[in-house]
């Protein structure tokens, strides 16, 4: 009989980087290496993000390294017509949907080539004919509206799903409860993927919850909750198709936690040394996502050094050169504020954009952005 | 006098008012062993303990609302928002119970509480992190809403606020945390209900509050070059509204341009720009003028991001408008 407070954490890579055949999902060989080079490149653009943060050349940026498998394998399981919430940890998951390089940094930069038109966060990416919904900042929000689009898409008859994204600390948040509540009620066919990344700024999981873990929570709303280790891009995969074929089916919700860490700090303004050893993390590096992924499809037969070595040259190259190109472009004419606000500019809207235009552009050219 | 940072000044008035009460607590997210989000509360962990300065999980609803039972309880808690955007989640813990308990109760219930944090646009936040959102406080009777702008005023302010026995909203920036200036070593508080002259003038009132001084000051010492002395009014508390000092200052200079970081519609500024027009009516040489906010959401990029906000060259352009220049 298991523990069901505790329930086991599932891995599929061994400790020896090899999957038992058993309970290795399918994933087509060029899928797996696909979603290799996604999730490396990931690391290697976010390493360079938080440099040009430092550099002032973008505002801020919050990396999720370490939870590259943990997010990326759960885009990978469900289908492209199923919604994504996201919480902001999660730009591979945008970027397996099809978004180019480009697009990302028009985003990161909101410059005037950004679908968004330069009007939310860096991280807070999102693009509705693709089905993902931008970030809500306040942490939480995302979790009922998930379940509200799963609501929608069971009462029109649609097969789609939604997958929502959230932390650790986000359990804590009434729209966690709202959420769950709502999709144990109406059986709601949503994946609640907890990427427990141990940390909410500096607080550590034990501060936010007194229960053992996360997945325990679903059962008191009645939905089964799946422990599945985070840093295991199979293990993720797995746990997630699982979660989707049974909401898919009529069976309702599944609380997933994925056990992972927050190797970056939590954002670019951010110093973790503040709160957790260099020991800690060293134990987690060890525990590196992409390295076990690495291993995995060594073992394979997939993937080999010198190969991983150009590969890493060649997204290095392919991201500077993107960002430099990204960096040329024009930021949004002051013009386009006024957009968007309704759905069409109302008089006193286009009142105001005269008179922006005025100051800026009238006599003198007077800019008061510049002030 | 030392001159100190608007956050140390912060810092000092909750600190001294810790010392002097035991019921005095802190709590929020990242209150204590982070030191704060933005390192307000540095220290106070390490001199009051994890009893009295309180990390709590992420829900503004569930932290507002324990501190109002706390507060009901006897203590005296100063509750931090990491900012005013995510008062939102809590709004309801104020509104529908803070702000109402001692009149629903017919007097007998009293929540002594300070609701602290940024509000107002900084930089780079977007619009879910940008908001000024004090008009949805000063709308409601029951609360006292704070808006200091120096770190004398904060200070003062803040000390005034912790003892008060209403719930009291205090609201702070994030770009204002750095601004310095000279506080005294000596106790002192800054009554509540008391604007201040901050710069004296007889050509135009500057009626304004947090952040958008600075702006003010810029486009003053701009005027005065071209020979027009302007008046700035700082409100720092927005209910109870100092009514007085505002037509004391537009009587004298009868000209009025208010400035307000927040979107125009139902705002403080609004609402001044009203009172001052039916007050001052006989005094008006023109129509009072209203810098706000865009009536937009906050965008993210920089230069959008600034062309939305009141600025000097506004308050210069919207002063030649009140002085019938060009
Ligand atoms: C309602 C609300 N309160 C506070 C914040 C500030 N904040 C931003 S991220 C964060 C921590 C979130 O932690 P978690 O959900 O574990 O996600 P992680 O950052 O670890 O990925 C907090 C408190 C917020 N965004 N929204």
């Amino acid at each position: 009989m298991p523990d069901l407070y505790k329930p086991e954490i599932i891995s599929v890579i061994n400790d020896d980087g090899y999957a038992d055949p058993a309970v290795d999902p399918e994933i087509s060989n060029d899928d797996l290496l696909k979603y290799y080079r996604l999730m490396l490149l990931v690391r290697i653009m976010e390493e360079n993000l938080l440099d040009w943060q430092r550099q002032g050349r973008i505002g801020f940026y919050a990396p999720c390294t370490g939870q590259e498998a943990c997010h990326i394998a759960a885009a990978a399981a469900i289908e492209d017509r199923d919604w994504i919430f996201a919480q902001y940890r999660e730009p591979g998951a945008i970027l397996l949907r099809g978004w180019p390089l480009r697009t990302f940094f028009a985003q990161t930069l909101g410059n005037s080539e950004d679908i968004m038109k330069g009007r939310q966060m860096p991280d807070h990416f999102g693009d509705p004919e693709m089905r993902f919904v931008t970030p809500s900042s306040p942490i939480g929000t995302q979790i009922s509206q998930a379940v509200g689009a799963a609501m929608a898409a069971k009462l029109k008859g649609d097969d789609v799903i939604s997958l929502v994204y959230f932390g650790d600390g986000a359990t804590s948040s009434s729209g966690f409860h709202d959420g769950l509540n709502f999709a144990g009620v109406f059986k709601a066919p949503v994946i609640f993927f907890c990427q427990n990344n141990q940390y909410a700024i500096s607080l550590p999981l034990e501060k936010q919850t007194a229960s053992e873990n996360i997945a325990i929570k679903g059962q008191a709303y009645g939905m089964e909750g799946i422990r599945v280790d985070g840093n295991d891009f199979p293990a993720v995969y797995k746990a997630v198709k699982y979660a989707a074929d049974k909401a898919r089916n009529g069976g309702g919700p599944t609380l997933i936690e994925a056990v992972t860490y927050r190797l970056g700090p939590h954002s670019s303004s951010d110093d973790p040394s503040r709160y957790r050893t260099r020991d800690e993390e060293k134990q987690w590096w060890q525990k590196d996502p992409i390295v076990r992924f690495e291993n995995y499809l060594r073992n394979k037969g997939l993937l080999q050094d010198d190969y991983i070595e150009s590969l890493r040259a060649s997204l290095q190259t392919t991201i500077s050169e993107t960002f430099r190109e990204a960096e040329m472009v024009e930021p949004p004419h002051p013009e386009t504020l006024f957009d968007d606000v309704y759905d069409h500019l109302t008089w006193n809207l286009e009142e105001q954009k005269q008179e922006l235009i005025h100051y800026a552009l009238g006599e003198g050219g007077r800019c008061p952005w510049q002030i | 006098m030392p001159i100190i940072t608007y956050r140390e000044a912060l810092r000092h008035a909750m600190d001294e008012e810790m010392a002097r009460d035991g019921k005095v607590i802190l709590l929020g997210e990242e209150v204590a062993q982070y030191q704060g989000a933005y390192k307000v509360s540095q220290g106070l962990w390490e001199k009051y303990g994890s009893k009295r300065v309180i990390d709590t999980p992420i829900t503004e609803e569930g932290f507002t609302g324990a501190a109002i039972g706390a507060a009901m309880a006897g203590l005296r808690p100063i509750v931090e928002w990491m900012t005013f955007n995510f008062s939102l989640q809590a709004i309801d813990q104020v509104i529908n119970n803070a702000a109402k308990y001692r009149y629903m109760s017919g007097g007998q219930i009293k929540t002594p509480i300070v609701f602290r944090g940024p509000n107002g646009p900084a930089e780079y936040l977007a619009s879910q992190h940008s908001q000024a959102l004090q008009s949805f406080y000063a709308h409601c009777p029951g609360l006292v809403v704070l808006a200091p702008a120096t770190p004398y005023d904060a200070k003062g302010l803040l000390k005034s606020a912790i003892r008060d026995d209403n719930p009291v909203v205090f609201l702070e920036g994030e770009m204002m945390y750095a601004w310095k200036g000279e506080v005294p070593e000596e106790e002192y508080l800054v009554p509540i209900g008391k604007a201040d002259i901050k710069r004296p003038g007889k050509d135009v009132s500057l009626i304004v509050h947090s952040k958008p001084l600075k702006a003010a000051q810029d486009a003053a010492a701009e005027l005065a070059k071209a020979g027009i002395d302007a008046e700035i009014v700082d409100l720092r508390s927005l209910r109870p509204l100092d009514e007085k000092a505002i037509y004391d200052s537009v009587k004298k200079t009868g000209r009025c341009v208010v400035i307000d970081e927040s979107w125009p519609v139902a705002s403080i500024g609004s609402w001044v720009a009203w009172l001052v027009s039916k007050n001052c009516f006989d005094y008006l040489d023109a129509p009072v003028e209203l810098v706000s906010s865009e009536d937009v959401p906050m965008p993210y990029n920089h230069r959008l991001e600034l062309a939305v906000q009141p600025s000097a060259p506004k308050i210069i352009e919207a002063v030649k408008k009140v002085m019938y220049l060009g």
